[in-house]
């Protein structure tokens, strides 16, 4: 299984890629803001998964959502929105961009797992 | 008041949880008679757990003693616990039931233990979603039962903390079936009331349970002795309908207990239903 973190914190990322790790992920990319996200997806494609912050810089992670779901070649990859937003408005418009799940931070090893369980990731 | 309480103290907590809820507590797990017990020692002015166990030894009726035996049972849960169980339900448990009952058009499930709620709030929001026809057009019954009168509490007022609407719950159902009230996430009515609550203790009489279609009893047998959890489990047999389905927690089996249930496998998932004689 591939992954694709996608996030502006370079903690949070160590911390989702050791959780992926144990979860046996094998390919593994990081990405600190939407714009590097889409240039690793152009370059390697679709992972099966990303988990996507929301609040980066130079592009945010609904933005990112948007854009991937524009792209019929990346309609494989399920999407995670993993974020400190944490009310209903931002879940419906992660949602309707083509987020297909949202956990919200902080977040606990076995709320992701639950999350790509409920995926069929893992 | 800190360090371990006496051997005798200890003695007497996990006798007492016994005698009311069949739950076995191991010696080795004194600790937690003390960890879960002084807070309530200290709220109650009992002056740590030794003088909590003295009360109960002098007053063996005081409401404190129900305290203590919900102070020393697991209540941990999420929503769907165990996705693949949860699929099994919906994709194969409940349509085959569904086709069975169109003339009675009545469906029974029952959660035997629901701790704070999690467990009959996914039977009903699963049934709202996927058989809403069924919901609003049929005599559906969700029957949430628990031992501890603080677990049910907090089941009937259906509000949870962000992180226990963050396991297992999917996003789409949160936004759907709840609505946040100050910081909480709360069910929302069309959801709470497909689920009525009621106070049962397993290992006593079950008065005034109709016969049961999907029975979920998870995650509770497995405190009990080989015993109770026999006379449990005959108890289930009588309750479930013939082609009910029983499920257990992903830890728990009937296999050595009762052979009088059949497995029944659905890709990673397991239920049981009685075998026919
Ligand atoms: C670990 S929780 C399981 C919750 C839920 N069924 C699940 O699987 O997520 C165990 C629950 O069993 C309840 N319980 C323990 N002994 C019981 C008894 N004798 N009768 C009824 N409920 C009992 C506890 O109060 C607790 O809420
Ligand atoms: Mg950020």
């Amino acid at each position: 299984m591939r992954a694709l973190i996608v996030d502006d914190s370079r903690a949070t990322r160590a911390v989702l890629r050791r959780l992926l790790h144990g979860l046996s992920f094998d390919g593994i990319a990081e990405a600190g803001d939407g714009r590097q996200a889409l240039e690793e997806l152009s370059a390697n494609g679709p992972a099966d998964v990303a988990l996507v912050d929301w609040n980066m810089p130079v592009m945010d992670g609904l933005e990112f959502v948007s854009r991937v779901r524009s792209d019929t070649a990346n309609d494989v990859m399920r999407i995670v929105m993993v974020t400190t937003e944490a009310d209903a408005d931002h879940m419906v418009s992660a949602l309707e961009a083509g987020a297909d799940e949202y956990a919200m931070k902080p977040f606990t090893a076995a709320v992701i797992r639950d999350k790509l369980a409920l995926l069929g990731v893992v | 008041m800190m360090g371990s309480p006496d051997p005798s103290t200890s003695e007497f907590v996990r006798r007492l949880v016994h005698e009311r809820s069949a739950i076995v507590i191991d010696a080795s797990k004194d600790y937690l008679v003390q960890s879960r017990l002084a807070p309530v020692a200290r709220d109650a002015g009992l002056g740590g757990v030794d003088g909590l166990v003295e009360h109960l030894r002098r007053q063996p009726a005081s409401p404190l003693r129900d305290v203590v035996v919900d102070a020393m049972t697991t209540n941990e849960t999420s929503f769907f616990r165990d996705a693949a169980q949860w699929e099994a339900l919906a994709t194969h448990v409940l349509p085959e039931l569904i086709e069975r009952r169109r003339a009675q058009r009545t469906l029974t499930l029952w959660s035997a233990a629901c701790s704070s709620g999690q467990e009959p709030y996914s039977i009903a929001m699963l049934m709202a979603d996927r058989f809403p026809r069924v919901v609003a057009e049929w005599n559906v019954r969700i029957v949430a039962s628990d031992l501890s009168a603080e677990m049910l509490g907090r089941a009937a007022a259906g509000r949870y903390s962000q992180l226990e609407v963050n396991r297992g719950l999917p996003a789409p159902y949160l936004v759907r079936y709840f609505r946040q009230v100050s910081g909480q996430w709360e069910v929302r009515d069309e959801v709470r009331q497909l689920v009525e609550f009621r106070a049962l203790n397993l290992v006593e009489p079950w008065p005034g349970l109709p016969p049961v279609d999907v029975l979920c009893m998870r995650n509770v047998l497995i405190y009990f002795d080989a015993m109770t959890k026999r006379r449990v489990l005959s108890r289930v047999h009588d309750v479930l309908r013939p082609d009910g389905h029983l499920m257990l927690g992903t830890a728990e089996s009937t296999l050595y207990s009762d052979e009088r249930f059949r497995r029944v496998e659905f890709g990673r998932a397991t239920t049981y239903q009685r075998r026919t004689a």
